[in-house]
């Protein structure tokens, strides 16, 4: 017997490659589990669900990021170079340099891309919901996202979560 | 203890992929045959636990051996 009860509903708001980490990871695991899961995808969430994921990190505003090198020996990979943030924000180009880093240091680790925990989460039959008023507002085409997304406002989300276990904003 | 009729080598993976392979590969599977899940994410034993007890598949065993972690699962329903 599944666990038929047990119901996850998320809403991504963030479409950063760090951010966009938990709502996939959490739906995966969910779904893994046999509870039924739906995503939300608003804001700066929804080009999470294009089909090209072209998604960048940025140390700006985010003193706690590690700063950490994916390669050499393992001393100097655990160094965390205290680099003021307001220095690395401000390099020209330095946005790509943590991008690389961070998805080099995550596939050094054995993380998974977003668009394999994307493809694991269509897979497992994950509703994907993507923001109608957000594609209005940015300008985004329903051909710009991936087949498996559905388009909904905020009463769709909230009609599959009004009996979720669990719900989270991320 | 059974023998497992399935081998899910999950090594260098880490967080979530094991349990979502792991459920993947039951789904293949008949009720009550066995499938044995190698990982060297050290978060998969709590997390395989945790895995067991939502589904309500059965972990035969959850043991580590020199930096590997090994999960015996029974498929039940």
């Amino acid at each position: 017997m599944t666990n038929g009860t047990n119901k996850l509903a998320l809403i991504a708001s963030k479409g950063t490659l760090d951010w966009a980490y938990p709502p996939f990871i959490l739906a995966t695991a969910a779904a893994a589990m046999g509870w039924q899961v739906g995503i939300f995808f608003t804001f700066y969430g929804l080009p999470l669900l294009k089909k090209d994921l072209s998604l960048t990190v940025s140390p700006l505003g985010n003193p706690a990021m590690p700063m950490k090198m994916p390669f050499g020996p393992a001393g100097f990979q655990n160094v965390n170079w205290p680099i003021p943030n307001v220095l690395m924000a401000g390099i020209p180009g330095f946005e790509n340099v943590a991008t690389s880093l961070m998805k080099k240091t995550f596939a050094n680790k054995g993380v998974a891309t977003i668009g394999e925990l994307r493809d694991a989460a269509i897979e497992q039959d994950v509703r994907l919901i993507g923001c109608q008023m957000t594609m209005d507002v940015f300008g985004f085409d329903k051909e710009d996202f991936i087949e498996q997304a559905e388009i909904g406002g905020a009463a769709t989300f909230l009609e599959f979560a009004s009996d979720a276990n669990v719900s989270l904003f991320i | 203890m059974g023998i497992p009729s399935k081998k899910l080598d999950c090594s260098g993976m880490m967080c979530p992929m094991p349990v979502v392979k792991t459920a993947k590969a039951l789904k293949e599977m008949v009720i009550g045959e066995i499938l044995e899940m190698i990982s060297t994410d050290p978060g998969a034993m709590p997390d395989m636990k945790a895995w067991a007890n939502q589904t309500k598949h059965e972990l035969l065993a959850a043991e580590a051996e020199g930096g590997k972690f090994r999960f015996v699962i029974k498929k039940t329903h």
